[in-house]
């Protein structure tokens, strides 16, 4: 699977970095914790270093290596995971998409030579066709709201995880794309919809297994969002990570406009392996 | 008050004043999104299960319940006497609360007993009990065939299938989570 990955990215000339995985200040989000290491913290993702990077020039860079999120353990949750991350210059969340329908052809035929899976007792055809459905049809559909109308964030999560989720096809990848604003995160809100957002994620056989966005490269906008989210984490009583200034002047610096995408590789690993757990694809669990 | 990162398999929690045991758990995160735990969870009152999913922020109430092992002593009326061995304190249980395993109580056995807010929800008698057949038709004699039973009742009027080398007057043990005869102890 590894070597898989790195050889389809090599082949699309794509350059395979290293940035820190110890950081003084971990990207802010709402809903993930980082395990202090020190006077610093591991990674929970390499995003915002690799978004130097594109800012230094690189346009096609793609990162293979681990990340941690603390207090995050389950079946599908492990605090130490891999994660493949990639990001493309002039491009946005449908060029991203291109290059994961194509990544996971290559390695399921690379991997299990077909593209037709057992998972869990349901078979699934990996190509050709990927559903798309935005989150106003499919919460419209499973949870009988559109949360791009009106966002309840405590609802909406409730509502993927009960409704939504175990609502969406699973003999076929799907893409749950066009997040409501106020769920971004890092993403660009859509030039002729700003009630919404260029972010996807990708589902197949009911597993989560990336996220991508059409990247935000408007600094104003990251600092106002990195602030509202630092103000409700202290709200929610939950530590407050430093504004990672490097990274938002490298966005004043001016970013090109970009797409990229975070893809759990060891629930791919699951995926491939017919496996119900993290448990049964992980050598060592903590 | 638990906390909801306290969930975990067999943890009893209170919503809405019922007592509930977590059957099942699972950890999930949606995208971007809060930490949650997929429950599902058994009511102790009906035994009735349910799914639910608690968020991080969620209180959860903890109940009141005690369990306690006491020695069942006689029947009064409606009523079953216990005797809790430690202060000989004599505890009433209705029988509603013993449904059918009111016919499997044997003076002094051990039952545990769990209270919530000091009603009686759960009896776990023995696994096994011991009772006397009071009344059973002799077997018909050349009847060979394997896993015949015949009808019998207990003195309490519980009807009970047996086998048919079981006469009346012979002892037997009942497995107790069945109703059903389990084997023979001694003959009467």
């Amino acid at each position: 699977m590894l070597r898989g990955i790195r050889t389809f990215f090599h082949d699309h000339s794509f350059l395979e970095v290293e940035t820190p995985v110890r950081l003084p200040a971990p990207a802010l989000e709402e809903h993930i914790d980082a395990e202090p290491s020190g006077d610093h913290f591991l990674r929970t993702s390499p995003e915002l270093h690799m978004k130097r990077l594109l800012t230094a020039g690189y346009d096609r860079i793609f990162q293979l290596g681990p990340c941690f999120r603390r207090g995050e353990q389950g079946r599908l949750h492990h605090p130490e995971y891999t994660m493949l991350e990639w990001y493309r210059a002039d491009a946005n969340y449908l060029d991203i998409l291109g290059d994961t329908k194509r990544l996971i052809a290559f390695l399921a035929d690379e991997v299990l030579g077909t593209t037709r899976i057992m998972h869990q007792g349901l078979a699934i055809e990996l190509m050709p066709i990927w559903e798309w459905t935005t989150v106003a049809e499919a919460f419209t559909l499973h949870a009988g709201w559109d949360p791009t109308a009106g966002f309840d964030a405590d609802r909406f999560d409730l509502d993927v995880v009960e409704k939504v989720e175990p609502g969406l096809p699973k003999h076929v990848p799907v893409i749950l794309s066009d997040y409501p604003a106020e769920a971004a995160a890092l993403a660009r809100r859509k030039p002729d919809n700003p009630r919404v957002a260029e972010r996807w994620e990708l589902f197949i056989g009911g597993l989560e297994l990336a996220n991508a966005y059409s990247e935000l490269t408007d600094a104003e906008e990251q600092r106002r969002r990195f602030e509202e989210c630092a103000r409700r984490r202290k709200t929610a009583g939950r530590p407050v990570y430093p504004m990672d200034e490097e990274f938002l002047a490298a966005l004043q610096a001016g970013m090109p406009p970009c797409g990229g995408i975070a893809l759990g590789v060891d629930r791919l690993v699951m995926l491939f392996a017919d496996a119900a757990s993290l448990e049964d694809v992980t050598a060592f669990l903590e | 008050m638990h906390s909801v990162s306290d969930l975990r398999k067999g943890l009893k929690i209170e919503l809405e004043g019922i007592p509930f045991e977590v059957t099942e758990f699972q950890f999930v995160k949606p995208g971007k999104g809060q930490a949650m735990y997929k429950c599902r969870i058994k009511n102790l009152l009906n035994g009735s299960t349910v799914d639910r999913t608690f968020r991080a922020v969620d209180k959860i109430d903890t109940p009141n319940l005690e369990e306690r092992e006491l020695h069942y002593s006689y029947p009064e009326g409606d009523h079953y006497v216990f005797m809790d061995p430690k202060n000989y304190e004599q505890v009433i249980i209705p029988a509603e609360a013993l449904g059918d395993q009111k016919y499997f109580l044997v003076e002094d056995i051990e039952v545990s007993i769990l209270f919530h807010n000091e009603r009686a929800i759960q009896v776990n008698l023995p696994l096994f009990v011991e009772k006397k057949i009071a009344e059973t038709e002799p077997g018909a004699r050349g009847d060979t065939a394997t896993n015949v039973m015949k009808p019998a009742k207990l003195d309490n009027g519980y009807e009970i299938g047996v086998p048919l080398f079981i006469n009346q007057g012979d002892v037997v043990r009942i497995d107790t989570r069945t109703g059903k005869y389990f084997d023979r102890v001694s003959k009467g």
